[in-house]
């Protein structure tokens, strides 16, 4: 153990501006240390004691510092550097991983520095007032605004900042719980102080199981059942049996039902019912797959982090892209992953610093976090983040939720996968620290205001260039036929991946084979360990020795951890003794399922009491601003979305890359016309008043998307996530029940399977005796292939002079919409599509867009016409004329109600003169209408009738939707 | 004889499928090459005609973009680099690829003007299409004074010079390449046009050679027309300009088709 270190600090040179800097004297003041000087930032890092200087100015000069635009100051081991009381220094806790310091480590020996392992290499951060401060003020206020105490320390740099010291190996040896003789209330004690989160019933399950054996249980046996049963990883309550209740408003039974399985009755059912052949993979591996060509499928998976992004928005966010591009490369034997999306579920921007529960960060900082998160995990992997959302709403400020999700190509004779005894278990990636213990078993358990303190461990940090080797190495070893099977480490880390890759034979492991990051971990520690960055390869022994030394060049970690055998048993071994033996049966099919009770109430919902009056400029710039229709530019301008080169369709598009598109096409391969569109639909507003129908609505936006961007819906697969409230209460498993029927219906009604799905059932808030659901959420991801990139139309205008027309009609339903929130109107009937028209809508303007007919095309969504007609003239600097009279309508509507209703499965398309007839033609049963056309000047002219309603310049409606971004 | 491409490889390096793939549709062969291969045996690097680092974020640019990569380059390759270059080779980087040739002290390939790359001025990653002027030194590649539309990607793409009359010794060295400009072809140093505020608005540096050459947007992410942001409507060239660089690049190497 180290007591001391070189201390290297690099400061830009102070001509140099410091954004960083800049930044953290606006947190300081943001919570309440309003400064007068200004605050630099800078980088450092430990080196160990045992070099002497002249080689730590070689470090320095040659690895450390920018030779033009920083500055650098060594400090000798022992000593204090000059004006430490007003610098903080920001570094990580012990345990946490350190990238940065890593890849140090590892430049040092290219200066021939040899540094043994025991020795500290650490970075930190630094911020330093530049002027007169209070210390204890800058340490206090500082260690909230510029660090995240859960992962992080700040200290004064006067102090000694010594490196971490390096933890005792424990001679941990088998353990056993006694569990034979306890009462129920003991039973669900030990699952409380164990934080296994099993109910009585498990545990009573347990208790029984190990009766008969006629033991104990070991502490690992009890680890591994309770992360396998965990709701996280198996799903109890969408796969459990349900007995649904509804009522209208009075409360008069209106229908029950019973579910013996939710999810199989529903979602699952659907696809079963149509088994469309285009669906290769559906609901059984790491990721559903579908035909984009004869021999290629795409991969597709989506995935929530919300408890980790709540704790550290960007670790949480980063992992979570990092642990569904793991989940593409887990399936069939690996897809290699060419796109990537994610969507946020925020908190309201403007929500003052006073209305937040204790204990939970402000909705912006938590957003800049994922962002960021994102961005840096997304960009450093090379896979173009290309779709995604943002949704701001007050349920979400206690529990956001971050969903992420990742597209991958596979050869169709590596979709499936199968396990051979004898091949023995590889462990590839990163090393196993104590990150995340207990990841899967947190995430089943509600948030509490303590969260951020006790549950630190279960904060995980990304290291994407890990990843990046990890897909390099398994697509190379996969092309080379070198193993006979894959899957990832998530949730339950190896407990899961072993166990699940192991269900038909058997496994056999020896826990202490497995490489750490450092010592000290207890052996159920390593087992259930959610270490990012590692899967867990099923190798037949004659490639063993390829497979290893084709890591070894890529500098990945690659380890026999065990076998796979055929007693159908999971057997664990701790330097040779068992300490765990559990039958695959019972691990895998003895969960207990209780019936659970799920209410749904119908509510009374009026007409929507429209203004009569359309608002005039004024309130087209409200909507535009409002944070449903604001551009989001800024964020996908972070990503890296155009990287492998086949983003076609971009989630910005245009001439000045202004105009937002619907869904995002992309080519994974960059020889063939073939790609595939992406498009994402989500109501939480909508399904907080009915969940059936915001179910519905967020499938029919899902689909809309991808049709408008060239997807063919006759082959459009779908992806749910289901975010919602603790399920253990009836209110919250009714609406889910709503939604899963919903599901059903839609996905029946468009010809569009359900091939994978998530869910994220326990994110609620405690604080005293409230509790606080969000409201339910369903993320619907679209996914299509499409026959020729070439064909897709794009949002933005294309020439002055063609006809607009707007296809379907629009009705006066406006619960729940972007203007009915605006006017501060009452809960009013919300929109649904309509299942009987619908699909022949999107298969008719599929084949406009196929024979070539559509200029430019967008669908209306949030904000209604209005909105839709503003984004496509961003897209081009033209502007338009729309005549609101002469919009398809059912029933009647008023002008305002015909701007800015939400009424689904309605697109706004640009046609040539010439070409309207033949594409009226396509729509003989469906309504549609011409309604304006696109204008030289950029200007946007309503009309209702022969009467103007307004007129406003392009640039107006641009400033307004950019709020200033 | 096709012209023969050595693309390296390395952990951290993300763009070498559309590299690769430009190349080859640009006409040359191309094989690759991870770093730890190419270290034992860098005589190899000889046999080909052009050496290429793709973009990415070697070892995470976890001590600055490039930093590691361009240290390695530098203890094991750089010998071998300034042969193939001496002996009529070149040597290309994008993006990260670029960062790395000017760490490792092979671009601007004159001694006296020190510079670097830092920072964007937004302080965080653009992903926004550029338009790049064509300097003179770069005339054997494309037109002088033509537009190439490249999407720029990137967080540390600012070019910085130590020295205030910097920008004219580039210029004088015959180094700049390429500038980011406005629509009108005008160089400029303004966001969004230029990304990053790079001085002298450069986003591409040459050796005085013209043979030693790097830049920070991606040319080869322009495929054509359905790449473009606006698919074709004008604003971004012709869908044409991205190939005709590369081919530009690889003109001295390709035999005359003799059929």
């Amino acid at each position: 153990m180290q007591s001391s270190a070189w201390r290297v600090e690099l400061e830009l040179d102070s001509s140099r501006p410091d954004p960083v800097g800049k930044a953290a004297l606006q947190a300081l003041a943001d919570r309440g240390l309003a400064l007068t000087s200004p605050v630099r930032s800078g980088r450092g890092f430990l080196l160990p004691a045992s070099l002497n200087r002249s080689q730590v100015e070689t470090v320095t000069r040659r690895l450390l510092a920018d030779p033009v635009t920083e500055c650098s100051r060594i400090v000798a081991p022992g000593e204090v550097p000059d004006g430490g009381a007003s610098t903080l220094v920001v570094r990580r806790l012990a345990g946490v991983a350190d990238p940065e310091a890593d890849s140090a480590r590892r430049a040092l020996a290219l200066l021939d520095l040899e540094v043994g392992a025991e020795e500290a290499v650490q970075s930190y951060r630094t911020y330093r007032v530049d002027g007169p401060v209070d210390s204890a003020d800058l340490l206090r206020v500082g260690g909230r605004a510029l660090a995240n105490p859960t992962i992080e320390r700040t200290d004064l740099a006067s102090a000694a900042v010594l490196p971490h010291p390096v933890p005792d190996d424990l001679p941990s040896s088998r353990r056993e719980v006694p569990l034979l003789e306890a009462t129920p209330e003991v039973l669900e004690q030990l699952s409380s102080t164990m934080a296994l989160a099993l109910s009585r019933a498990e545990m009573e399950a347990i208790q029984e199981f190990f009766r008969q054996a006629g033991r104990e249980p070991t502490d690992v046996e009890l680890e591994t059942l309770a992360q396998t049963w965990s709701e996280h990883c198996k799903h109890k309550t969408l796969t459990g049996p349900v007995h649904l209740v509804e009522t209208d408003a009075d409360g008069e039974i209106l229908r029950e039902r019973h579910f013996n399985n939710l999810l199989k009755e529903t979602v699952f059912a659907a696809t079963q019912k149509m088994s469309p052949e285009w669906c290769w993979s559906v609901f059984k591996d790491n990721a559903g797959v579908f035909a984009m060509t004869d021999e290629i499928g795409i991969a597709v998976k989506v995935e929530t982090h919300n408890h980790p992004s709540a704790l550290d928005p960007y670790g949480g966010a980063g992992t979570g892209i990092g642990g569904v591009i793991r989940d593409i490369l887990g399936t069939g034997l690996g897809a290699r992953p060419f796109a990537a999306t994610d969507l946020f579920c925020v908190g309201p921007e403007d929500l003052p610093r006073e209305d937040l529960p204790p204990g939970t960060m402000h909705p912006d900082r938590i957003l800049d976090g994922v962002i960021a998160g994102v961005r840096d995990y997304g960009n450093r992997m090379g896979i173009p983040t290309v779709c995604g959302g943002l949704v701001r709403h007050p349920g979400y400020v206690a529990n956001p939720l971050v969903f992420a999700g990742c597209l991958g190509e596979i050869p169709r004779s590596m979709v499936d996968k199968k396990v051979s005894p004898g091949d023995v278990i590889v462990a590839l990636g990163g090393r196993t620290g104590r990150d995340g213990i207990h990841g899967a078993t947190f995430s089943s358990e509600a948030l509490h205001q303590d969260s951020d303190t006790v549950d630190a461990a279960a904060v995980q940090i990304g290291d994407p260039i890990t990843e990046k080797k990890v897909l390099d190495v398994l697509i190379l070893a996969r092309d080379r036929g070198l193993y006979s099977a894959v899957t990832d480490c998530g949730a339950g880390g190896f407990s899961s991946a072993v166990g699940e890759m192991g269900e038909e034979c058997g496994a056999e492991v020896e826990l202490s084979a497995a490489p750490l990051k450092y010592p000290g971990l207890s052996y159920w520690e390593i087992w259930v360990s959610e270490a990012q960055e590692r899967m867990v390869l099923s190798v037949p022994p004659e490639h063993l020795d390829e497979l290893l030394d084709l890591a070894a060049t890529h500098e990945v970690g690659a380890t026999v951890i065990g076998t796979f055998r055929d007693h159908r048993r999971l057997v664990l071994k701790w330097h040779g003794e068992c300490v765990g033996d559990l039958p695959m049966d019972f691990l895998h099919g003895a969960v207990p399922q209780p019936v659970r009770r799920a209410e749904n109430q119908r509510l009374r919902l009026g007409p929507t009491p429209w203004p009569a009056a359309h608002g005039g400029a004024e309130f087209l710039y409200q909507v535009l601003a409002h944070p449903a229709c604001a551009s989001k530019e800024w964020v996908v301008r972070q990503y890296d979305h155009e990287v492998q080169g086949g983003t076609v369709m971009k989630p910005y598009q245009g001439v000045d890359g202004r105009g937002p598109g619907d869904g995002t096409v992309v080519k994974p391969r960059l020889d063939l016309p073939q790609g595939v569109a992406i498009g994402c639909g989500i109501a939480p507003a909508v399904a907080q008043l009915d969940a059936y129908a915001g179910t519905a609505l967020a499938i029919d936006e899902a689909i809309r998307n991808v049709v408008a961007a060239g997807g063919n819906p006759h082959r459009t697969a779908l992806l749910d996530n289901f975010c919602w409230g603790d399920c253990r209460k009836a209110d919250r498993l009714g609406s889910l029940s709503r939604a899963a029927e919903a599901c059903y219906d839609a996905a029946l009604a468009y010809g569009a399977p359900f091939i994978s799905g998530k869910d994220s059932l326990n994110n609620e808030y405690r604080v005293g005796d409230t509790e606080v659901a969000i409201p339910p959420t369903l993320l619907c991801t679209a996914v299509a292939p499409v026959a020729d990139t070439q064909r897709c139309p794009g949002t933005p205008l294309r020439r002055a002079g063609n006809i607009l027309i707007q296809v379907g009609a629009s009705s006066a339903a406006g619960g729940a919409s972007v203007a009915s929130e605006l006017l501060d109107l009452q809960d009013s009937a919300v929109p649904a599509p309509d299942f009987d028209t619908a699909p022949t809508l999107f298969d008719a303007l599929h084949q406009a867009i196929e024979s070539g007919l559509v200029q430019s095309c967008h669908d209306l969504s949030e904000g209604g016409l209005g909105v839709a007609a503003a984004e496509m003239a961003f897209g081009a600097g033209l502007g338009l004329r729309l005549d609101l009279a002469r919009v398809p309508v059912r029933g009647e509507l008023g002008v305002r109600a015909r701007l800015y209703s939400e009424t689904p499965t309605r697109f706004l398309v640009e046609v040539e003169p010439d070409q309207v007839e033949d594409f009226g033609a396509l729509f003989r049963t469906q309504p549609w209408a011409t309604c304006g056309e696109v204008l030289a000047e950029a200007t946007l002219v309503v009309l209702d009738g022969s009467q103007e309603c307004f007129r406003c310049s392009l640039d107006s409606l641009l400033q307004a939707n950019t709020c200033g971004r | 004889m096709k012209a023969r491409v050595l693309q390296l490889f390395a952990a951290g390096i993300n763009c070498d499928r559309e590299l690769r793939h430009m190349f080859e549709v640009a006409g040359a062969e191309v094989e690759e090459a991870h770093v730890r291969e190419l270290m034992k045996q860098p005589q190899r690097v000889l046999d080909y005609d052009l050496f290429a680092i793709p973009g990415g974020f070697t070892y995470g640019d976890d001590l600055g973009a490039g930093r590691i990569l361009a240290l390695e380059v530098e203890c094991f390759l750089l010998e071998q680099l300034q042969q193939l270059h001496a002996q009529g080779g070149s040597v290309f980087g994008v993006c990260n690829g670029f960062q790395v040739l000017v760490k490792c002290g092979l671009l601007p390939g004159v001694a006296g003007i020190p510079l670097s790359l830092t920072w964007n001025d937004t302080h965080r990653f653009e992903c926004r299409w550029s338009r790049l002027l064509v300097e003179p030194t770069l005339g054997h590649v494309l037109p002088a004074g033509s537009l190439l539309p490249a999407p720029s990607a990137h967080a540390e793409g600012k070019i910085v010079l130590a020295q205030e009359d910097g920008f004219e010794r580039l210029q004088q060295a015959g180094c700049v390449a390429l500038r980011y400009a406005d629509v009108h072809g005008t160089p400029t140093r303004a966001y969004p046009d230029c990304p990053n505020g790079s001085e002298g608005a450069i986003a591409g540096l040459v050796s005085p050679s013209g043979r030693i050459l790097g830049l920070m947007p991606h040319p080869e992410r322009n495929l054509g027309l359905q790449s473009l942001p606006d698919r074709g409507a004008g604003a971004w060239g012709t869908g044409e300009e991205g190939i005709a660089f590369y081919r530009g690049l690889l003109a001295p190497y390709q035999a005359p088709c003799t059929a």
